[in-house]
Order: C-alpha cells, then sequence, then structure tokens
C-alpha cells in the first residue's frame, strides 16, 4: 500500500478532569478528525482517564529544536531574580 | 554553530543515560540505539497483537456472562497495548504499515508463547496467570527504561495489565477448587503452558547476544535469567496454593540460594518455535494478515472520503 | 401482566445478548486496530446491557433461572432478538450497516423506555441510551465515510443495505405482548420510534450518497422465536460451555 492511502497520524491530548490541562497521552491513526477523537476515546479513555479530548495530525505540530536546547533553554536558569525565594524577607513578616 | 564529533555526541548520549535522563524522539542517538529500540518495541507490540488471537478464540465461548465481558475487555485492552506501542515505535521513525508488513512476511518476530494453542477454556486462566504475569515481570522494570516515549507506553501498559493477570489467576483458581473435571482442566492447562512460560524470557543469558548493550542503553534493566528465576520464586507458591502440580520433577526450593532450582528448559523447542515451526505459526500470521486485507478497502475509502471532503471544504 | 413484562424485556436483552455475540467474534479482527478496540467498546456495552437486561428478565420470571441461564440455557426457539441482529458480520461494511439500523432504531426507542412507568426498565434505558447514542455516532459517520469514499466501498455498503434492509421491520414488529404494555405506559409505542428512525436513517444515507432498495420485501419473526439459520450455529458456539459441563461454577 503506498504512503499516501495510509491514514495520518495524530497526536492526542486528554484533559484529565475539569481544572487540568490538556496532557500529551500518545498518538494514533485515523482518516479525519472525526474519526481521530472517537479513536481516542477508544484507545486512550477506557478507564475514565479523561473528560475532554484534544487531537491534533502530527504533521501540524512545530516543536523546538532539541540542538538548539542550550541556547534556548538555559538562558532563564541564570535569572534567579524571577523566583520568589531570591527575595530576602523576615521570617515574622506573614502574609508574603 | 562547530561540528560535533561523532565520538562526543556517543559520550554525551551515554552519559544522559548514565544519569538516569531519559532519551526523547528527537533528541541525537546513535543508529544502533534507534534500530534496538525498534526492534524490541515493534517486537513488543507484535506480541501484544498477535496475542489478541489465542484469548480472541475463546471469547465467544465464554462460560458466563462476566467471564465474556471481562476477557472482551482483556484482549481489547491487549489491542489498545499494541497500540500505544506502535505509537512508541512510530516516534523512532518506525511507521507503523511497515512494521506490520515486516511481521507479515515473517521477518518481525514476536513472542513464542502465542504460537501454542488455547484449547481449553482453562487456558484462559493459564495465559493470564502465566503468560502475562512472565510478562508483567518484564514490563515493569522497561516502565525505567531509557527512551522516553517506551517507558511512558509501558507505564500504561503496566498500570492496566494488573488486572489481566488477576483475572486469570482467579478463573484457575475457580477451576481447582471446582469439580474433578474442572481441577483436571486447569491442571492441564497448567501442564501445557508452564514450559513454554519459561521460555518467553529469552535464550539464557550465556546465549542472549544483545543483552550487555541494551543493560547499557538500560533497555533492558535485568538479563533474562535474573527474570525467569524471579517469574519462577513468586508462581510456583502460587500453584501450590491452589492445589495445582507444577510439573518439573527437578523443582525444589533451594535453602541456600533462597530460590527455586528448577529443571532443564528444552531449548530445541524453543528455537523451533521461534523459527516458525509451533504448532500455530502459520495460523496467527495469517489471521493477522487476512485482517489487514480485509480492510484495505476499508481504510482506502475513509482516505478517498477524508480528502474529498476536505477538497468540499476548500471549494466552500 | 409479569408474562408479558418478561416477554418484553428478554425481546431488548436478546437483542443486546445476540448482536453483543456478534461483534465479540470480531476481537482481533478489525480492518485496523483503532477500529479492533472500538467495536470491542460497542460489543461491551450491549453485554453490559444484556446482563442488565437479563438480570432483571429472571426477577420477573422468579423461577431460580438467573441471568446467565436465560443466557446460555435457553433452546433456538426462546431467543426473541430480531432477525436482523443475528445476521453474521459479512465484511466490515455489512458489520457496520447492521449496527447503524440497529442503532438507528435504539436511539429513539431507549429515549422513550427511559419514561417508562417499569422503573427498572426505565433506568437500563436511561443508562443504555448514553452508550447508544454513542454508537449511532459512529455507525452513522462510518456509513457515510464507506458511502461516499471510493466506488467500491459505496458499492459495497450499498450491497450491505439492500440485504440488511428487509430485516428493520423486525426491529418494529409489534403483537399482544407490546399492545398490553403499551396500555399501562411500560412500553412505549413504536409509532413515533419509527418515525425518528426513518428520518436518521434517511439523512445520513443521503449523506453517504446510498439509498434504501425498491424492493420493499420484508421478513418478521425474531420476536416469535422464529430465526434464520444463523442463530442456532451462534448459540452452539456461545452455549458450548454450559452444555458440555452443565451446572458448575466459573
Amino acid at each position: 500500500m503506498s504512503n499516501k492511502k495510509e491514514w495520518p497520524l495524530w497526536e492526542v491530548f486528554i484533559r484529565g478532569k475539569q481544572g487540568l490541562n490538556h496532557k500529551h497521552v500518545g498518538s494514533l491513526r485515523a482518516s479525519d478528525y472525526k474519526m481521530a477523537v472517537d479513536n481516542a476515546r477508544d484507545v486512550y479513555t477506557r478507564r475514565s482517564e479523561g473528560v475532554s479530548i484534544w487531537v491534533v495530525e502530527s504533521s501540524n505540530l512545530y516543536a523546538s529544536d532539541p540542538d538548539e536546547a542550550a541556547s534556548f533553554f538555559e538562558p532563564a536558569d541564570s535569572k534567579i531574580y524571577r523566583h520568589p525565594t531570591f527575595y530576602d524577607v523576615p521570617d515574622d513578616i506573614s502574609h508574603m | 554553530m562547530s561540528e560535533i564529533s561523532l565520538e562526543e555526541l556517543q559520550k554525551k548520549f551515554q552519559n544522559k543515560i548514565d544519569k538516569d535522563v531519559k532519551i526523547e524522539p528527537r533528541d541525537w542517538m546513535p543508529d544502533d540505539y534507534r534500530k534496538t529500540l525498534i526492534r524490541q518495541i515493534s517486537q513488543h507490540a507484535h506480541s501484544e497483537v498477535v496475542g489478541m488471537l489465542p484469548e480472541g478464540n475463546w471469547i465467544t465461548r465464554a462460560p458466563n456472562l462476566r467471564r465474556k465481558a471481562v476477557l472482551l475487555a482483556k484482549v481489547q485492552d491487549e489491542a489498545g497495548h499494541g497500540l500505544y506501542l506502535y505509537s512508541a515505535c512510530e516516534t523512532l521513525g518506525a511507521d507503523r504499515e511497515q512494521t506490520i508488513d515486516d511481521l507479515h512476511s515473517g521477518k518481525a518476530k514476536y513472542s513464542s508463547i502465542f504460537n501454542y494453542p488455547a484449547i481449553s477454556w482453562a487456558d484462559m486462566g493459564a495465559i493470564g496467570w502465566l503468560v502475562d504475569g512472565a510478562a508483567i515481570m518484564n514490563q515493569v522494570p522497561l516502565c525505567r527504561c531509557s527512551y522516553g516515549p517506551y517507558a511512558r507506553a509501558m507505564v500504561r501498559v503496566c498500570k492496566e495489565e494488573s488486572f489481566h493477570q488477576r483475572q486469570g489467576f482467579e478463573i484457575i483458581m475457580v477451576l481447582a477448587k471446582g469439580t474433578p473435571a474442572q481441577k483436571e482442566m486447569a491442571q492441564d492447562a497448567l501442564n501445557r503452558f508452564w514450559w513454554p512460560s519459561l521460555m518467553m524470557f529469552g535464550p539464557n543469558d550465556a546465549e542472549s547476544k544483545h543483552t550487555k548493550q541494551s543493560m547499557d542503553w538500560k533497555i533492558k534493566r535485568h538479563t533474562n535469567d535474573e527474570l525467569r528465576q524471579m517469574f519462577v520464586d513468586v508462581t510456583v507458591p502460587q500453584a501450590e496454593s491452589i492445589g495445582l502440580t507444577v510439573p518439573d520433577k527437578d523443582l525444589k526450593w533451594n535453602e541456600k540460594e533462597n530460590r527455586y532450582d528448577y529443571g532443564k528448559i528444552d531449548w530445541e523447542e524453543f528455537w523451533q518455535v521461534v523459527k516458525g515451526n509451533g504448532p500455530c505459526n502459520e495460523d496467527r500470521i495469517r489471521v493477522r494478515k487476512k485482517a489487514k486485507d480485509d480492510g484495505l478497502w476499508v481504510r482506502e475509502a475513509a482516505m478517498a472520503f477524508s480528502q474529498k471532503r476536505n477538497n468540499k471544504a476548500k471549494v466552500a | 401482566m409479569n408474562n408479558k413484562l418478561f416477554e418484553y424485556t428478554l425481546r431488548i436483552a436478546d437483542d443486546s445478548l445476540i448482536l453483543g455475540q456478534r461483534l465479540s467474534e470480531l476481537c482481533g479482527h478489525g480492518p485496523i486496530l483503532e477500529e479492533d478496540i472500538a467495536l470491542t467498546n460497542i460489543s461491551l456495552d450491549l453485554i453490559g446491557q444484556a446482563t442488565n437486561l437479563l438480570e432483571y428478565a429472571a426477577s420477573i420470571e422468579n423461577k431460580q433461572r438467573d441471568a446467565d441461564k436465560l443466557a446460555f440455557l435457553r433452546v433456538d426457539k426462546e431467543y426473541k432478538n430480531s432477525l436482523l441482529v443475528e445476521q453474521p458480520n459479512g465484511d466490515f461494511g455489512s458489520t457496520i450497516v447492521r449496527q447503524f439500523l440497529f442503532d438507528s432504531f435504539r436511539r429513539p426507542f431507549f429515549e422513550a423506555l427511559a419514561s417508562s412507568t417499569d422503573e427498572s426498565l426505565a433506568a437500563i434505558a436511561k443508562k443504555s441510551l448514553k452508550e447508544t447514542k454513542y454508537h449511532l455516532k459512529h455507525s452513522s459517520e462510518w456509513v457515510i465515510r464507506l458511502g461516499d469514499g471510493t466506488s467500491e466501498s459505496h458499492q459495497r455498503v450499498q450491497k450491505s443495505i439492500d440485504v440488511l434492509w428487509r430485516y428493520h421491520s423486525d426491529l418494529f414488529y409489534e403483537d399482544e405482548v407490546d399492545l398490553a404494555l403499551v396500555s399501562e405506559n411500560i412500553a412505549p409505542s413504536f409509532k413515533e420510534i419509527k418515525k425518528e428512525f426513518n428520518q436518521h436513517v434517511l439523512a445520513v444515507l443521503e449523506e453517504a450518497t446510498l439509498k434504501l432498495p425498491d424492493n420493499n420485501w420484508e421478513f418478521t419473526g425474531g420476536r416469535k422465536g422464529m430465526h434464520s439459520e444463523h442463530l442456532g450455529h451462534l448459540l452452539a458456539e456461545m452455549q458450548y460451555m454450559q452444555r458440555a459441563y452443565p451446572n458448575m461454577e466459573w
């Protein structure tokens, strides 16, 4: 069978319960988005793992380049002043 | 960016693994690591899917409504597990279609246990108890393997498998406590599945050519013989507790080593079955291939439909 | 009245049981792994429904027969499922068309049965309705894909409609059992249900570029225990363990 006829790959994201983010759980094959949602329901929520499903065709996902991870992410490491622990506040000050 | 030498990349890679940092799909990895993983994960996926057949064989004949539902849900889980694993495999660039074609052409292997026939209802018990039990021994450590998508798939699989072994043991236990005919059925299943279950862990360590490298890469966390021993040690008391006899006259408790000594495995049988000469090899592949071939027009239709609708949407 | 209620409950239960059994034959043989899992889910829902309904039937009958005895130890003529659900799976298109016709009936049926004055039936209908709505969505989407897919798929699925349509009337078969229960507001009348069935079937077929056969010839008989040759084989397989090893616990 030629590649063109093979169903595209979809990435599946599930919201575990109301109030949580959708989280990536895996992928599956489907010919269209309706089928992708149906299949995601049967493949990834058989044990009540979710209340909402997102599917995205894998070819539509764009990602950061792992080879650039150092220049991409490490500069944030030195900006420790963005974290509350950077600041000295006396112990007897409350509500802060 | 300056050129990094292959050697340096390999060093960095092994460093990550040694520090238990997971490897993710788009990270650099040695070709052999990728190849070995594809082989291992796809074999595992095929085992799940082919493994549906011996049990699927009894769904329509399950003895009551509860057993029917449980078995159906269990075999369905195996399809799910196959899917999780094919997904993990695809992250390594191994197309599912091609992977499955390799199974059908005989190029790819699957667990040899599924080439044994399931000929009685008790076999549903033996498969769940022994075969899933052996699989779990293998799979639990793989939840910590170095490749992220594989480890995550295994976490999911292990969580779901925990009911599989229990339902199998329950079936066997009910039979072992049942009428003489039922007890005989249970013992017969144990007799037939015991040795093939031990073979599931693969050849002895001395014969196993991939073990050392795979352990260094942390895509295998225990040797075949270690896992086999663990399996024997936990399973023998389970059999005894329900009054069944493990079919090994050399089996005895070794006080000094704090483990069971067990008899010699018939490796000739193992290799014959692996090479395709087991009782069900041809049937299993024929059935899987038929499912794929019969589904071709369906998959084509769905794709054609999707393309038509996309075109319609573009025109509108 | 209890006899009629028992009979009526069996008819609903056996539809679920026999179709669940048929679909369970496909586990491990689906056209693609994802759909294998989907069909198995439907089968599991149906066997769950059958279990609930047969337990209720057993309690109505009150004769030391439990749900399993009812499921596995009746003879052919005592099964009251419609002829549609016992038809063999055939190709995937035929499996889907059978499912689609059945779901198109079951959705409005359970919707109406959910307001039955019989609380047990109403409760089972409410639970089953949720499952059935999903089944109908799934089977309708597939009918549309296959109907408007390739010329091969169109032909195959049209053929399945031509063959299976003749059994749809059996779903709506009505006799003194139904009529008595309708008058008590236990059973819903089929009139409205049939209207909704027709509307949905026609709408989906139109989108799928398919049509109903010109030939209106139809069969009934399932509700009276008059079945096709296929049921006997299905039962022989399903009942094997209970027949070969009677009176044992599993």
